[in-house]
């Protein structure tokens, strides 16, 4: 009886999640012709055309997540301990928070009048300083990975700041002045007590940005017409039209996805569970 | 000062620690850090600001003036439309998200606690699940079989609710279970019980009155996932104004800068409302999923 209570929310799961899921895994195990089951769709992974769309996904996830993560833990740090005026804080607080949430199509077409080819900043550079974006010897392009790259960074950095502002917050004073009392320097403090706490909030922050990058699809899709070789815009076409010939393939593409969204997850949690023993 | 009964040794040592602590303390020590601190923050700034001065600069370069705002708020009959259909299909979701995670984080609380563990995983799984994939899912799963809901408006209404009340899960269920840890449920639960309650009118009419702050930020939460979704709604086909605002960038000029602005204004108030709500409340930051 008491069970009946949490039968709605289950039973949910299993119609609009566990399903459709389940419907991926199984298809990606079967044989699009004959249904029989195989594991030949997850060998045709190895196919140029995918390895080039998981690689370049995983690079541009890679690094929006580490330098997202490394510019946001400086201005996260240089707003709280830097010695910036203290109005500030919650200015970059609230800006981060619209930031991280401000992504997709809006993102995307920001962007472009910005970097692109009418762009702001590419006008002002071509009238300002006489440079040309855009020529041969420059060869920068907004459509291109490095455009992702840099339209990710948007939203990336501004998460980390959310995230690590309350675990910068968390290093208690006395563990700097006990460190002080013992004749300790700035950064031996730093080196053997501040960071070696952060770290697990750090790493599993940057992991939970790869996940955010990895998992994207609006943003790239709309910059670059789904033209840059992306997991993403790879599933995109394969669900528009049967772009591979293989249905279920395209089931083995997706899993493959989901896999590496999990193993990010999994290995966030784990270092959020460590970081929460000294900061709480 | 530093006269406690510790001994001579330690009475000899500290003065002198303490001197040098203070004079670490007196050395400008952020001096340098100072100005890295202000690079940082002005890099920051401009990396913030330039996009959004960029679009604005670009959305007015009509040769009469706000006409692209003009365009799309008053002559663009889908603007209008698509905001209101993605606002219906937000508020739909919300009370669905509201009517399956209330009960069940209550019910879990107070009777299940050892299921816990389970439905954390559950509302956890959107973020394993990116909307593509389970947009992929419903598309494949529910195109024949018993239940054909992409064959008609209704049965894509009700898979693109569905699939929002899933993305929701996490950031729902956060919210609700911290609002009932800071309520006595138990206590509430019992008083409405003595006075003759059935369980709807304990919920509807205990419960939920006495977390609706974080009902609220919840609720706003998974409205501005919504509003701007693109993903699922470009495959399910529907005039939401994700697909809407894509559209229009590939077709126009200054429009779409115009609707970006908006756009952002919309995601602003959002977060507003949410920062707003969650004053002195002890809830994390939480981010939406729609990029």
């Amino acid at each position: 009886m008491t069970l009946l209570g949490v039968v709605p929310f289950f039973l949910f799961a299993i119609l609009f999640l566990f399903f459709p899921v389940a419907f991926l895994v199984v298809g990606s195990f079967q044989d699009s012709v004959t249904g029989a089951p195989t594991i030949q769709n997850y060998l045709d992974l190895s196919e140029p055309n995918i390895v080039l769309a998981y690689t370049s996904s995983i690079e541009i996830s890679l690094v929006t997540a580490v330098a997202g993560g490394i510019f946001g833990f400086m201005l996260a740090y240089a707003v709280i301990l830097g010695g910036l005026p203290r109005f500030i804080r919650p200015l970059v607080m609230t800006f981060s928070g619209v930031a991280s949430n401000f992504a997709g199509i809006p993102l995307a077409l920001a962007f472009t009048f910005t970097l692109g080819l009418q762009g702001l900043v590419t006008r002002l550079l071509l009238t300002g300083l006489g440079i040309d974006l855009y020529s041969k010897g420059v060869g920068f392009s907004i459509y291109t990975k490095l455009g992702i790259e840099i339209v990710y960074m948007y939203f990336q950095f501004p998460l980390m700041i959310l995230i690590i502002a309350p675990a910068i917050d968390g290093l208690k004073r006395e563990w700097r002045e006990a460190a002080e009392n013992l004749g300790g320097s700035s950064r031996q403090y730093w080196q053997h007590i501040a960071l070696p706490i952060l770290l697990p909030t750090l790493l599993g922050t940057t992991i939970l940005l790869f996940g955010n990058a990895f998992g994207a699809q609006a943003t790239a899709y709309q910059l670059t017409a789904g033209l840059v070789p992306l997991v993403t815009n790879l599933i995109t076409a394969q669900i528009s039209g049967d772009v591979f010939h293989n249905v279920n393939l395209g089931y083995a593409l997706a899993m493959g996805m989901v896999v590496i969204m999990a193993i990010s997850i999994v290995g966030y949690s784990f270092l959020q569970r460590r970081s929460e023993r000294w900061l709480r | 000062m530093s006269n406690v009964g510790i001994g001579n040794r330690a009475l000899e040592v500290i003065p002198a620690l303490e001197g040098s602590a203070r004079d670490a303390r007196r050395r400008p020590r952020f001096g340098a850090n100072r100005v890295l601190s202000w690079i940082v923050f002005i890099i920051g700034v401009l990396y913030f600001l330039v996009p959004l001065y960029a679009t604005l600069e670009f959305s007015l370069r009509t040769k009469v003036p706000f006409a692209a705002y003009n365009n799309v708020l008053f002559k663009d009959a889908n603007f209008a439309s698509s905001l209101l259909y993605s606002a219906a299909i937000g508020v739909v979701t919300i009370v669905v998200s509201l009517l399956i995670i209330v009960p069940t984080a209550y019910w879990v609380r107070l009777r299940l606690p050892r299921l816990r563990p389970y439905v954390e995983f559950v509302t956890l799984l959107p973020f394993v699940i990116p909307p593509l994939i389970l947009v992929f899912g419903l598309l494949r799963a529910y195109s024949t079989g018993p239940l054909p809901l992409t064959g008609s408006e209704l049965g894509l209404n009700v898979l693109i609710v569905a699939a929002y009340v899933v993305l929701s899960f996490p950031y729902m269920y956060r919210s609700v279970d911290s609002g009932l840890q800071a309520i006595d449920i138990r206590s509430l639960t019992e008083a409405a019980q003595s006075m003759g309650a059935g369980w709807p009118r304990i919920l509807l009419t205990v419960i939920f009155p006495n977390i609706r702050v974080a009902l609220l930020s919840g609720s706003f939460l998974t409205l501005a996932i919504v509003i701007g979704e693109y993903t699922i709604a470009s495959f399910l086909v529907r005039p939401a104004f994700g697909p809407y605002l894509a559209l229009l960038g590939r077709d126009k000029a200054f429009e779409p800068a115009a609707v970006s602005i908006i756009s952002f204004g919309l995601t602003w108030i959002a977060m507003g409302v949410i920062a707003l709500l969650g004053r002195g409340s002890r809830t994390r930051v939480q981010v939406a999923g729609a990029r």
